[in-house]
């Protein structure tokens, strides 16, 4: 039986997948993990903007998230162990965001839909705006390619190879941003981070060069999404969460499975 | 015309000057290495003279259409990037094979095309990284403590390797190094860095000078004290320096 709903939400979460796997290879090989976490934590901060002022969600999530991504990337160019400040800034952008969320006068709003998703109730206009800002993400990406991975190895080889490290730090970061806001109603901001990473880190062992490393990563988010929508129809489990489940279980079985991989 | 030229060349970051007054220059097919303890400005030079680095004041001129092959000071890959050499020297632009296989042999390492980077040792690491440079038919090669976790054969064929290719393409190269004997040796002319000019000139006048043996010592080091004992076998010592 093919739900409405359930055919929006796989398409809301393939949307997701394809932005954020792809990201996520970047976001790995760049150790920033935490910059995931601080700026997908702070959209609840954009959230609460939002409900504030009546801007749109997406428009409040965006400015926070950005603004968020724009001062960690600023702060980690500046200092070489950003470690246990980015885990401040993330961890305070989530508690901020909920004070902020309760504070917001006039309206008991669903915590839960912010924190962890609400794919089953993705309408043709999220899912529209979603595929949108992926098709951008993934447009940003495969423009920027080569200068982006050259940037990752050594901002300096960069720099004397007449590429501009700095400028393609900045697209990330961007690029980040609207993943963010676009899988905020997807996964929630909770677990944000988990589809940009578990992906990227599932598909490394079958994985010879950064190219087929994010075509595997979509594969796997793709997967994910797939894994997690039919158990949590099956199984009455949030969906959300449920993705990311399905995400680590296929982390493990491929991590499991790479030494047979790697022919050792 | 030298390659590149620096002018009164102050470098720092934030408020913390590293590097004061610098002024020198590069001319085609040199080898000059700069020498000097840790925190004496060396890196941060380099990276000026390449362009990642804003000078406080001063001034960098680099000739025009100036090629620069860089080799890093340590480039750390991390171990969930999947790169192969191939497509490492494919970046950031796109090569043509036969320049690869070209590339690769005069680094000393025509079979690595295929291998993973995360696989390399040290030294191939490290030829790999020179292959690269070669790649953009540099007129300057920049190496910032290029053999730095080689052992000592290691770095002394590594450094044969940059002369070898010195010869063949007579490109300049401009190195910082702490293997002074090996290094002192190859080179032109020698600057010492701590936080300005100490002094500079041919290796034998460097490795004489009363602001080079304050900082190196005058031979209780093992590293000075067999450069200085090569070199006191090939030279009568006592005419002909300036100090």
């Amino acid at each position: 039986m093919l739900d409405d709903f359930l055919v929006r939400a796989a398409l809301a979460g393939l949307g997701v997948a394809l932005a954020a796997a792809p990201l996520g290879c970047f976001v790995v090989w760049r150790r920033m993990a935490y910059f995931g976490d601080a700026t997908s934590h702070a959209a609840l901060l954009g959230v609460a903007l939002a409900l504030a002022t009546d801007l749109p969600i997406l428009a409040g999530v965006l400015l926070v998230a950005l603004t968020m991504a724009l001062i960690v990337s600023a702060l980690s160019e500046r200092h070489v162990s950003t470690d246990a400040l980015l885990g401040v800034l993330a961890h305070a952008g989530l508690a901020f965001g909920l004070v902020a969320i309760s504070l917001v006068p006039g309206q008991r709003v669903d915590l839960s839909a912010y924190l962890f998703g609400d794919i089953l109730a993705v309408s043709p206009l999220d899912i529209l705006v979603i595929w949108g800002g992926a098709a951008l993400v993934a447009l940003l990406l495969i423009l920027r390619w080569q200068a982006m991975l050259t940037a990752t190895l050594n901002p300096d080889l960069a720099t004397a190879s007449g590429g501009n490290p700095r400028r393609e730090q900045l697209i990330l970061t961007i690029a980040l941003a609207i993943t963010v806001a676009v899988a905020i109603k997807v996964v929630g901001a909770l677990l944000i981070a988990a589809m940009l990473i578990i992906p990227a880190a599932a598909a490394r062992p079958f994985a010879r060069s950064p190219e087929s490393m994010a075509v595997c990563a979509v594969a796997m988010g793709a997967l994910s999404v797939f894994a997690g929508l039919y158990a949590s129809f099956a199984y009455d489990t949030p969906t959300g969460p449920s993705i990311v489940s399905a995400a680590a279980l296929l982390f493990a079985i491929s991590t499991g499975l790479s030494p047979m991989v790697r022919g050792k | 015309m030298s390659l590149i030229e620096t002018r009164g060349l102050c470098l720092g970051y934030g408020n913390d000057v590293v590097l004061r007054d610098v002024t020198f220059s590069i001319d085609r097919g040199e080898i000059v290495t700069i020498v000097g303890p840790n925190g004496s400005g060396k890196s941060s030079l380099l990276r000026a003279v390449i362009g990642a680095l804003q000078p406080v004041s001063g001034s960098v001129t680099r000739a025009k259409g100036l090629r620069i092959g860089y080799v890093p000071q340590q480039l750390h890959i991390d171990a969930t990037l999947p790169l192969t050499v191939r497509r490492f020297l494919n970046l950031p632009h796109r090569q043509k094979a036969s320049d690869i296989a070209v590339a690769l042999t005069r680094a000393g390492v025509p079979e690595l095309a295929d291998a993973q980077m995360a696989q390399l040792s040290g030294g191939q690491f490290q030829r790999v990284l020179l292959a690269r440079a070669l790649l953009g038919r540099p007129d300057i090669l920049i190496l910032d403590e290029a053999t730095q976790g080689l052992d000592q054969p290691g770095s002394a064929s590594f450094y044969r390797q940059i002369e070898e290719v010195r010869r063949e393409l007579g490109v300049a190269v401009l190195m910082v190094s702490h293997d002074l004997h090996v290094v002192m040796a190859a080179s032109d002319r020698v600057l010492c860095l701590n936080g300005h000019i100490c002094c500079e000139g041919s290796p034998e006048v460097v490795a004489d000078a009363p602001e080079y043996r304050a900082l190196f010592g005058t031979g209780t080091q093992g590293t000075l004290a067999l450069y200085r004992h090569d070199h006191d076998h090939a030279h009568d010592h006592d005419h002909g320096h300036t100090h």
